[in-house]
């Protein structure tokens, strides 16, 4: 069966290492600090200035001047520090988080990334993310594998204006976990539960790699919610 | 030295029609609501501005869309905003976009006396179009440059009447770098105190950036996005 949201930032949970400052993007990869894995410590980075990142306040101890990159209230960790725009996006650059999860609209199978912008439409802007894919060297995208139309969302090319060139090494969407290989391609590393190899390939547009036997994912004691 | 004026009006003297003005703030936190105020009142047309987003339709940076004030936007982001999306569509406004970071770093380069630097950001993208591009260690990268603005007018929790700034958690965001940017930099708080009466170890934004200081009133301080959790 295909993953849920959640499912897919269980999984992406899955890769989180003890010690690692994370930035995670807005929708799906907001959910991914919800399971975090026991015995492992990690920081979250909001970069619109805040590491240590808390999860909601309770109602009515929300704080105005509290908030993060998708402009929700949130609580400060023990030990959270703040600071401003600039040196926020040093850690970015700098390759001080170790971890980047974003979003995105299409990924090509060389590792572009489209998650900013549909001509036509309304622009809303890049935001960050064009300097966080840009800089880290480890980031997860985190998508549903087709769009609601059923389209493919991993490309041979991208047909939206680009937010990155080169840069995404591993998807995971609701069917499958996914590494860019670098001579192009998506490599079929892991499968939804229950979901055939067979029917990953018909929503892949870009070139899918399938190496013998490709394994279920593990999500280990706990349930897919 | 004391860098104190008497109110907002006092602070925005000078503002004129065409001007090119930085403004503080993410999203509504950290906004600069009392001269966001007097602007309005002011009437003060085609402004060029710095600011990562355009305040949601009926506050912040909105205010001045809804009086058609400005001329352009310089942005990173600016969803949640049916006026400006009018207005955008329409060919009234002109809107820059560009990378967060690069803005904040823009920003710095403005008042730390570098005139461009270069960032990974939006290599290969439109945003690099029409930039000087360079390789260094096998990666491409953009120059970028600094801004020029006349007034840069930002938001503090904390300041005395040197001018010396203390912001409050994520309502830091790019007022720091804006304070630096300013030929002149206006600097609302909500708690003015007389010079001496902040620990100097705890300042995040010096004096000598600030060339207005005064007391803000009536902050709404609104939330764009409330979210909660129940307690069980």
């Amino acid at each position: 069966m295909a993953l849920d949201k959640n499912g897919i930032a269980q999984r992406i949970a899955q890769e989180l290492r003890d010690g690692w400052y994370v930035n995670l993007g807005i929708g799906i990869p907001t959910l991914v600090a919800n399971y975090i894995p026991e015995g492992i410590e990690v920081e979250f980075q909001s970069e619109n200035g805040i590491l240590g990142m808390g999860p909601f306040p309770f109602e009515g101890e929300e704080d105005a001047d509290l908030i993060n990159a998708g402009k929700q209230t949130i609580t400060a960790m023990e030990g959270a520090v703040y600071f401003d725009s600039a040196t926020s996006f040093a850690m970015i650059r700098g390759k001080h988080v170790q971890l980047t999860v974003l979003g995105a609209m299409e990924v090509s199978e060389k590792g572009d990334i489209a998650n900013w912008k549909i001509p036509g439409k309304m622009v809303k802007g890049m935001g960050g993310a064009m300097d966080l894919v840009a800089s880290a060297d480890n980031i997860i995208v985190a998508m549903m594998h087709a769009n609601k139309k059923g389209k493919s969302k991993l490309l041979k090319e991208c047909t939206l204006p680009l937010t990155g060139v080169g840069c995404v090494k591993k998807i995971v969407t609701n069917l499958a976990v996914l590494d860019v290989l670098p001579e192009g391609g998506f490599k079929l590393c892991e499968r939804a539960p229950g979901v055939m190899v067979e029917e990953i390939q018909a929503v892949t547009e870009g070139r899918l790699v399938v190496e013998g036997d490709v394994p279920e994912m593990q999500f280990g004691l706990e349930s897919v919610s | 030295m004391n860098k104190v004026v008497a109110n907002a009006a006092e602070a925005c003297k000078g503002i004129q029609d065409g001007m090119t003005l930085m403004v503080g703030g993410f999203g509504l936190c950290g906004i600069p609501e009392s001269s966001i105020a007097e602007l309005v009142k002011l009437g003060v047309k085609d402004i060029t501005c710095i600011s990562n987003n355009a305040g949601v339709d009926d506050f912040g940076l909105g205010l001045l869309l809804q009086g058609k004030q400005i001329k352009k936007m310089i942005s990173s982001y600016v969803g949640e905003n049916d006026e400006f999306e009018r207005q955008m569509l329409s060919g009234e406004l002109q809107v820059e976009l560009i990378p967060q970071g690069t803005l904040a770093e823009r920003c710095r380069a403005t008042g730390a006396g570098i005139p461009a630097f270069y960032t990974p950001a939006g290599f290969g993208t439109e945003v690099a179009e029409g930039k000087e591009t360079r390789e260094f260690s096998g990666k491409m990268h953009v120059l970028e440059k600094a801004f020029d603005p006349d007034f840069a007018i930002v938001k503090a929790w904390k300041g005395d009447t040197n001018g010396n700034l203390i912001f409050k958690a994520t309502a830091r965001n790019f007022n720091p770098m804006m304070a630096m940017a300013g030929k002149i930099t206006i600097a609302e708080v909500e708690e003015l105190v007389p010079a001496g009466h902040l620990d100097p170890n705890a300042i995040h934004t010096a004096g000598i950036f600030v060339q207005r200081i005064f007391q803000g009133e009536g902050y709404e301080k609104r939330i764009e996005q409330l979210t909660v959790r129940t307690k069980n």
